[in-house]
């Protein structure tokens, strides 16, 4: 979004910028490009209106105008300011000190509160604890049995008592159990309601009373429109929601919803759901989440997953063969397997600052059979083939062709996109910023990076 | 006029069953608008509050910035809120519409009611069996506005349906499925879990042909439209829907939520490449969303609204009509 802001920003103001002044005008121009691309990402009106009237007032203040580059000024107010509005850092769940801590999931039909209850579950897991869930959705056809096949996959035990008792019971009494079975955590799962649904909305606050969590989350969806937060209002005076678990931001939803939820109701967002697979969910960052926004890159979680994945050792190693020229296609092999590990490549890809406005990598997909392919012409090279790629020639290519299932071409492609990347490691480990264009093509990371959708 | 079921349904040779296809007539009929007007009023912020009458007694900038806001915060999208306000101000200014407050209103209505008119067409259920595709992301309200499509279809048609569980995906998805045709007097196609989508959309065809049943609805799976390899799958169920009855899917039908903002247009726009989307439900307009997307939808990819749903009952579900909801949008 921001690339785009940027763009647009800079547009507007580069014909100011070659006279070097800027006048009310002018700043009215971009506050109107400001707008505009706010209210596309579905940020709330009104929270954009307050929004572009303090960055007016910034913009017209003397640090800009006196400045001698008045337009990247604005640029960076504008930065700035969103980054206030995103929030500080995040927080973490409130646990208690003795007995389990009651969470409580509430939000609209469809936000996707039982998959975010079973992904919650996992996450706790993960950290050891010993988690039980209630499932107190007794409308929705089927959503009790969703919520025992989701949450025994994520290891949780699933408290239930079918669909005939109230809500109300069934929390105070997956309370008791969950006390007497000295459970760790005790997430709530409750049935989606319309904000403006006054029974249910009393529903959900006598839950509440009777179970008082720990921490109650707002579920919200990350498409939401305008009306996000007309919804948050309402439920935070009714469910007095402490935090929110934004879901579905693994789509391109630019997320102003969250923005303005933060805004309007204060409230934290503490986690982001991004995926189908249970183990997709992650504590929130707003200051991330903000770049991320903005286009600019998570850089910080791709570093944290890489550490996770790769040997500190192992990548000192790699730093010495780099700098000594001495990489070799057994190296490479061993540095993809490990880039594999962390994800799917298409969700690292997303992660890199810069990438997100690349065009050709808009909607790409990364495709995973082409690495099984390089690995397989790799693993049909003899050892000294591997490490010394300029001896592969005519019957060498053959055979290794013949021994992966490949044919002459692709190992050609693979043995000239090494050396390209031979070359690109060692701009990069001289200090040189490296060539998105480059990058993209190793993210690709195969012969022929294939861009099959638009 | 609203739309009425007998509009929105093509229904090709078959004789609807049901002597009386409309038992509800013009009670009913009045009864629908209150629907609409109930749900759409709710709001405290309702757009009622920004396009009041009383907004066009003076015809000024403010007027126009209002009328702006008004249309944002129903998620119409500021492209196409930009158009509708143009055009409006350009009528006023050359004196085509006389610049009194209820005409502007009334031309207001009719604009909006023209954008959202785009690309109108009737559900095609001419096919013998007809096959529905039903798709969406996920949580847009799929199988909820199928049970309510298929309970339609028996009790005001007569007509026997099929109902196709094809997300075999979600954990108790053909569950909740298998409830909705209980409710609608439907029967069930459905495989274990996990299994193939595409096999369970044959099976139903080949059942429906084998038992003569008019009618298969296939459920989807949910699935975000970025997420390319759902998509291909999505596009393959399509595939083999085609391979056994070449003119099918008769009509493949997105629901989008009221809720939703810009995005809607997106999915939109990348589920139709992926199968070729006919129509739109617009879910969830029982809360205090207006579903101003659909517009934007309407409008840039002249992809008609075909039914709305309106709550969680069976019987909340409407044709869609461009005036009503226009109307309904400014709280007439």
């Amino acid at each position: 979004m921001f690339d785009q802001l940027s763009d647009r920003l800079q547009a507007t103001l580069s014909e100011v910028r070659s006279r070097g002044k800027l006048n009310e005008d002018d700043v009215d121009a971009a506050m109107r490009e400001i707008r505009l691309a706010l209210l596309e990402a579905d940020v709330n009106f009104k929270v954009v209106k307050g929004f572009t009237k303090t960055l007016k007032e910034r913009c017209l203040g003397s640090e800009v105008l006196d400045s001698l580059d008045p337009g990247q000024q604005v640029v960076k107010i504008v930065d700035e300011e969103l980054t206030a509005l995103m929030g500080g850092a995040g927080r973490d769940l409130a646990y208690a000190s003795s007995g389990p801590t009651v969470i409580l999931m509430a939000g609209l039909q469809g936000s996707g509160k039982t998959t975010a209850c079973a992904k919650l579950a996992r996450h706790l897991r993960e950290s050891g604890k010993d988690v039980a869930l209630a499932a107190c959705d007794v409308y929705r056809p089927a959503a009790v049995d969703q919520l025992v096949t989701v949450g025994e996959r994520a290891g949780a035990h699933v408290y239930e008592q079918g669909t005939d008792r109230d809500p109300v019971e069934i929390a105070a009494w997956a309370l008791d159990r969950a006390r007497e079975e000295g459970r760790d955590a005790l997430i709530v799962d409750t049935a989606g309601r319309l904000h403006i649904d006054a029974e249910l909305m009393d529903e959900l606050a006598r839950i509440r009373k009777r179970t008082k969590p720990h921490d109650v989350l707002l579920v919200v969806d990350a498409m939401t429109g305008q009306d996000a937060v007309g919804v948050a209002e309402s439920f935070a005076e009714t469910a007095e929601f402490d935090g929110v678990v934004m879901t579905k931001l693994d789509g391109d939803a630019r997320g102003g919803a969250a923005l303005s939820v933060k805004a309007v109701t204060g409230k934290p967002i503490l986690f982001a759901s991004t995926g189908e697979k249970l183990d997709a969910f992650e504590r929130f960052h707003p200051d991330r989440m903000a770049s991320r926004i903005l286009g600019m890159g998570d850089v910080l979680s791709l570093i944290e997953k890489a550490e996770k994945q790769v040997d500190e050792s192992q990548a000192e190693d790699l730093q010495r063969k780099l700098e000594g020229d001495r990489f070799t296609l057994e190296d490479f092999l061993q540095q993809m397997r490990q880039v594999r590990k962390m994800g799917p490549l298409s969700s690292l890809v997303g992660m890199l600052p810069g990438m997100g406005a690349m065009k050709q990598l808009k909607g790409a997909e990364v495709d995973e059979g082409e690495l099984d392919r390089v690995e397989a012409i790799i693993l049909s090279m003899t050892p000294l083939e591997r490490a010394n790629p300029a001896i592969i020639k005519g019957s060498r290519r053959k055979r290794i062709a013949a021994g992966s299932g490949t044919k002459v071409q692709h190992v050609n492609q693979l043995v000239k996109q090494f050396d390209q990347m031979r070359k690109l490691m060692r701009q990069m480990v001289s200090g040189k910023a490296p060539d998105p264009q480059q990058l993209a093509q190793m993210a690709g990371g195969a012969p022929r990076p294939k861009y099959r959708r638009r | 006029m609203s739309t009425s079921w007998q509009e929105i349904f093509d229904l090709g040779a078959r004789e609807p069953a049901s002597a009386e296809p409309e038992p509800e007539g013009e009670e009913g009929h009045r009864g629908v608008f209150r629907r609409l007007r109930e749900s759409l009023s709710k709001s405290r912020r309702a757009l009622v509050e920004e396009v009041s009458a009383s907004l066009f007694d003076q015809l000024d900038e403010e007027t126009w910035e209002r009328l702006e806001e008004g249309l944002i915060l129903a998620d119409v999208g500021a492209p196409t809120t930009a158009e509708v306000v143009e055009r409006l101000e350009r009528e006023v200014e050359a004196g085509a519409v006389s610049a009194d407050g209820e005409a502007v209103r009334d031309r207001l209505i009719e604009i909006l009611a023209e954008v959202a008119s785009a690309g109108r067409g009737p559900i095609d259920l001419s096919g013998e069996p007809a096959v529905l595709l039903m798709v969406g992301v996920n949580g847009t309200g799929k199988t909820t506005t199928i049970g309510k499509i298929a309970w339609h279809l028996s009790r005001e048609f007569g007509l026997s349906v099929i109902l196709a569980a094809a997300d075999t995906y979600r954990a108790a998805a053909s569950e909740q499925l298998a409830e909705w045709a209980q409710r609608a007097g439907a029967e069930l196609v459905r495989s274990a879990p996990g299994g193939d989508p595409g096999a369970v959309a044959f099976d139903a065809i080949a059942a429906a042909r084998a038992r003569g049943a008019d009618v298969v609805i296939v459920d989807t799976a949910g699935r975000l439209h970025t997420q390319g390899n759902l998509m291909e799958e999505l596009a393959k169920v399509r595939r083999v829907i085609a391979k056994q009855m070449p003119e099918a899917p008769h009509e493949t039908l997105i629901s989008i939520d009221a809720t939703t903002g810009q995005n809607g247009l997106r999915q939109a726009k990348v589920f139709a490449e992926a199968v070729e989307v006919d129509g739109v439900v617009l879910t969830k307009l029982d809360g205090t969303a207006k579903g101003g997307i659909v517009l934007a939808i309407a409008g840039e990819l002249g992809m008609p609204v075909k039914l709305i749903g309106t709550g969680e009952a069976l019987e909340d579900l409407r044709p869609f009509d461009p005036g009503d909801f226009a109307r309904a949008l400014l709280a007439e």
